[in-house]
């Protein structure tokens, strides 16, 4: 377009309808920002203002007193200690498996048969409320053993492996092909390939999906009514007899209508948001540190 | 095809051992006296799935020569060019009919193992696939999947192979940073580092310049050119400049369009010395092509 001489040249936006649903849109996207954040910092501040009180040395160690005990008695120790227990128990059964099955979806299952049924599955289970994943393991390994911390693991697995299964996917998926053609192209097997250029890649991504898997089963309560029941003094052996849980204690004490339970409820909520946060932070160093190439 | 298969050239297994080392240089003038044969192919035709992308093309490439496949987009160029080292095997549904021999042996035999023939026959791909590894990981990469890993052994390959490749003096002070940190150029003559690293018989490049700048271009021709005594190279180009200046033979592929099916193959047209293609070509479609009538 030929630019008049002598006349000024306008670049600015011109007014009228276009510059109306640029404004419109903005609004809604900032009103729905705030929307989402809202709950969110309420949840966080309540916990906080609530559970901090009651977080002391003695709190995240002592055993569980009587639901009727004073909020200055006892702590949830046990319940640190089982949580440590069945969700370690629980991650090193779901995630090396998860990620196995995700690389032969990637990289070995192509689009056959298998593949497909596994991939299948995995979106399936993702759906299973996991209350019933707790009974799954109640029927199968608790009637027929014992609760204990083993049985919670076995549950907060089933939980967790299609987590780890569809992150771990989404992020081999995003390898590129040509890196794969350039390791094939140097006379590298699938296995070679598999292990030095597609996991490394995308090994950033593998570990943080593993740990939000990780975050999200060590707050389950329901797969854990059935297959540990509670405790007051800690269960050294994850595989044999009743445990208790951080989830589990808050449920208990939450529906007591005393105040000392009801405090503990409160700083029990406060140390899980906490490890959970932990977990994130952790997730992003991992990130990092492995994606230090990729750029 | 062939009743006795005499295999001068052992492709059954992997073997750690290094390649047949490349005879010493004839002169680069050799034109007149064509040397042995590295490549014949017999009657190929490619298919993906039921499509069939080329149709019978026979072409013998020649021992320390630079040979070029040109021709518009769409004619099987890069087709019949991976074809050489089986890279076609990684595309879901690909197949091939006819033969291909290499140094006698039939690429597509029985007991061949892909992984055995791209050993030998390295390739360089259209975008430059660094990995996500340092500038030093990324050319011991091949090296290190063939079993070398005595330190001093490895340093030396590197700083060899980044010689030939014109890229030691740029990169020599940061052999610990990433490939990914290079541009371009740098990038792709780091994949040519990382193919030579393997002491391969042939080098494949498939549009190695295509992303690249006019300078960074002739960095690579000059390269080719000076290794092309060491080694023989079959390069893929759009650009019929560059296969004028680099290569020895030319081979010029075409679209064929069935108007019956409305379907599209590639066909081999004319194959010859570079010079008589571009100066006198024997086929009016070669003439066309080459003297720009048609694109």
């Amino acid at each position: 377009m030929a630019v008049t001489t002598g006349q000024q040249l306008n670049l600015r936006e011109a007014k009228g309808w276009r510059r109306t649903k640029n404004r419109i849109a903005t609004v809604l996207m900032v009103v729905a920002f705030v929307l989402v954040v809202i709950p969110l910092v309420f949840v966080l501040i309540t916990v906080v203002a609530r559970g901090i009180k009651i977080i002391s040395w003695q709190f995240l160690t002592a055993d569980i007193p009587p639901t009727v005990a004073p909020a200055d008695v006892g702590g949830i120790g046990p319940a640190i200690v089982g949580t440590i227990q069945i969700v370690g128990l629980a991650t090193v059964m779901a995630v090396p498996l998860g990620i196995l099955g995700a690389i032969y979806l990637n990289e070995y299952g192509g689009k056959g048969v298998v593949a497909r049924l596994i991939g299948f599955m995995a979106d399936v289970m993702t759906g299973v409320p996991s209350i019933v994943m707790g009974l799954f393991i109640f029927s199968i390994w608790v009637l027929r053993f014992q609760f204990s911390g083993f049985a919670g693991a076995l549950a907060l697995g089933c939980l967790m492996l299609p987590v780890v299964i569809r992150s771990t996917d989404e992020m081999l998926k995003l390898v590129p092909n040509p890196l794969r053609e350039g390791s094939y192209a140097l006379g590298a097997t699938k296995a070679r390939v598999t292990m030095t250029v597609v996991l490394p890649a995308a090994v950033g991504g593998i570990v943080s999906g593993a740990l939000l898997a990780i975050a999200r089963a060590a707050g389950e309560t329901a797969p854990l009514l059935f297959t540990i029941l509670t405790v007051t003094a800690v269960n050294p052996n994850p595989f044999s007899g009743p445990n208790t849980s951080i989830p589990s204690q808050i449920f208990t004490n939450a529906t007591q209508p005393y105040p000392g339970a009801q405090a503990r409820a409160w700083g029990a909520a406060l140390t899980l948001i906490v490890i959970a946060f932990v977990l994130m932070i952790a997730a992003r160093f991992i990130t990092a540190r492995f994606t230090r190439y990729s750029r | 095809m062939e009743p006795e298969q005499e295999s001068v050239t052992s492709l059954q297994q992997p073997e750690t051992a290094a390649p047949p080392q490349a005879q010493p240089a004839p002169e680069p003038e050799a034109y007149s006296t064509p040397g042995s044969t590295v490549f014949d192919a017999e009657n190929v035709s490619c298919y993906y799935g039921s499509f069939r992308a080329v149709t019978d093309v026979s072409l013998s490439i020649y021992e320390n020569e630079i040979t070029a496949f040109i021709g518009p987009s769409g004619c099987g160029k890069t087709t019949v060019l991976r074809t050489l080292n089986r890279m076609n095997d990684l595309v879901a549904g690909a197949r091939v009919e006819g033969d291909v021999r290499y140094r006698g042996a039939s690429l597509y035999g029985k007991d061949v193992s892909p992984i055995a023939v791209r050993r030998r026959i390295g390739m360089v791909f259209q975008k430059p696939n660094p990995f996500p590894k340092s500038i030093y990981d990324n050319v011991a990469y091949g090296p290190r999947i063939n079993g070398e890993h005595n330190k001093r052994k490895l340093d030396e390959i590197v700083e060899h192979s980044l010689r030939q490749a014109a890229l030691w003096d740029e990169v020599k002070d940061r052999l610990k940073a990433s490939g990914l940190g290079l541009s371009g150029g740098q990038a792709q003559r780091l994949c040519i580092a990382r193919t030579l690293a393997v002491e391969p018989d042939v080098v494949l490049m498939d549009e190695p310049c295509s992303a690249l700048d006019p300078i960074a271009t002739g960095a690579i021709e000059d390269l080719m050119r000076d290794i092309k005594s060491r080694y023989t190279i079959v390069i893929v180009t759009h650009n019929m400049q560059q296969a004028t200046r680099v290569s020895d033979r030319t081979a010029f592929f075409s679209v064929l369009r069935n108007e019956e099916s409305d379907t599209r193959t590639g066909v081999l047209v004319e194959y010859g010395r570079t010079q008589q293609i571009f100066e006198d070509p024997h086929d009016s479609r070669t003439e066309a092509y080459v003297t720009g009538q048609v694109g």
